[in-house]
């Protein structure tokens, strides 16, 4: 429990302080997945001691976004004056990017040969 | 002053009861959900976010004193962020074999998200903050939140699309690629990570295997890329 924590909140810091220091418009939390990334490569060791710790916060990860969602009561103005279009622009786009996803994904694996 | 005045003023003071009540609002909406035989339409997040909003409407708290409390939970934000390398990792593999269409997949679902969103919130008239608000909504919370504060964006707002947009896609996704004819579980749940972060990728894996390993990769590969792409977009645009 220790190691890995560390490992991840480890992570997550230099991730903060490299976004910080050389300005990056990258969240340090990204910074710090993709340096995760890089030790597991690096290291067998690595994944087999964050991977128990981290399938307990990604079981979990839904409960994590609460706290931030409850942030919308404060928003309740701009909900009652954009509703209408902020619902048609999740709609919308949501379906439009699931489209265009597949629809690419299909069309450049045909070209590349697969036939499925 | 009653005795009932003073235990709630102790407790409005202390993170202890919204604390509480944040767990226990999201365990009530997981329950309804495992009940509701895990319809995307029952989401936990949505059912915990509306009983708490009630609550605080109710007992006339501001979205501080709460925070004050929910902020144990939501600074797990970061750790459960790097995490996601652990899944990420693990599909590796899956990434090899089908690398060109991923990224082309990956490129093109990401910008649609993006500029649909914007410019239909546009047409309808959004405006402002909370327009920029919709750009990284395709993204999976943590980063979502974190891009919509580095772009001016209002990050409670943006929590609120991240979510609305993962019931949607969850609830749209297995009609919508029926209709289209389209049989290739990778190609279905890549598209679907890409598009509906963390609560189309949990559909995915109801759906098919296969799927949802995809659609991990789609989530994983879709946070990096609109970190870094959304400040750019955002420049350009606004």
């Amino acid at each position: 429990m220790i190691w890995p924590l560390s490992i991840l909140l480890g992570c997550q810091l230099a991730g903060e302080a490299v976004s910080r220091v050389l300005g990056l418009p990258v969240p340090g939390p990204v910074i710090g997945m993709v340096l995760l990334l890089v030790l597991m490569a690096g290291h067998r060791r690595v994944p087999e001691t964050v991977a128990p710790t981290a399938h307990v916060i990604l079981g979990n990860l839904s409960l994590l976004f609460v706290p931030a969602g409850v942030g919308i009561v404060s928003q309740l103005d701009k909900v009652a004056q954009y509703g209408f279009g902020l619902l048609a622009a999740l709609l919308g786009s949501t379906v439009l990017a699931l489209a265009a996803g597949v629809a690419t994904f299909r069309g450049v694996a045909r070209v590349m040969g697969d036939r499925r | 002053m009653s005795d009932f005045t003073r235990l709630w003023i102790y407790l409005q003071q202390g993170p202890l009861l919204w604390l509480t009540v944040t767990l226990v609002a999201y365990g009530i909406g997981d329950f309804l959900f495992v009940r509701a035989r895990r319809s995307p339409w029952v989401n936990p997040v949505l059912v915990a976010v509306l009983l708490i909003s009630v609550a605080l409407v109710a007992t006339g708290t501001d979205y501080e004193t709460y925070f004050q409390g929910a902020q144990f939970v939501h600074f797990l934000l970061g750790p459960a962020t790097v995490a996601l390398a652990v899944p990420l990792f693990a599909n590796l593999r899956h990434l090899r074999s089908a690398l060109v269409p991923m990224t082309a997949a990956l490129v093109v679902g990401s910008l649609v998200a993006m500029l649909s969103a914007v410019g239909i919130g546009w047409l309808c008239g959004v405006r402002g903050e909370v327009l920029v608000s919709l750009l990284p909504k395709s993204a999976t919370s943590p980063v979502a939140l974190g891009v919509a504060e580095t772009i001016g964006g209002i990050p409670a707002l943006t929590a609120a699309m991240v979510i609305l947009t993962g019931i949607i896609g969850a609830v749209v996704v297995t009609p919508l690629f029926n209709a289209m004819g389209v049989s290739d579980w990778r190609a279905r749940g890549f598209a679907t990570g890409v598009a509906a972060h963390g609560i189309g990728t949990a559909r995915a894996f109801q759906v098919n295997d296969t799927a949802g390993a995809f659609a991990g990769i789609g989530m994983g590969l879709n946070a990096l890329l609109t970190a870094l792409l959304a400040p750019a977009v955002a420049h350009l645009l606004f």
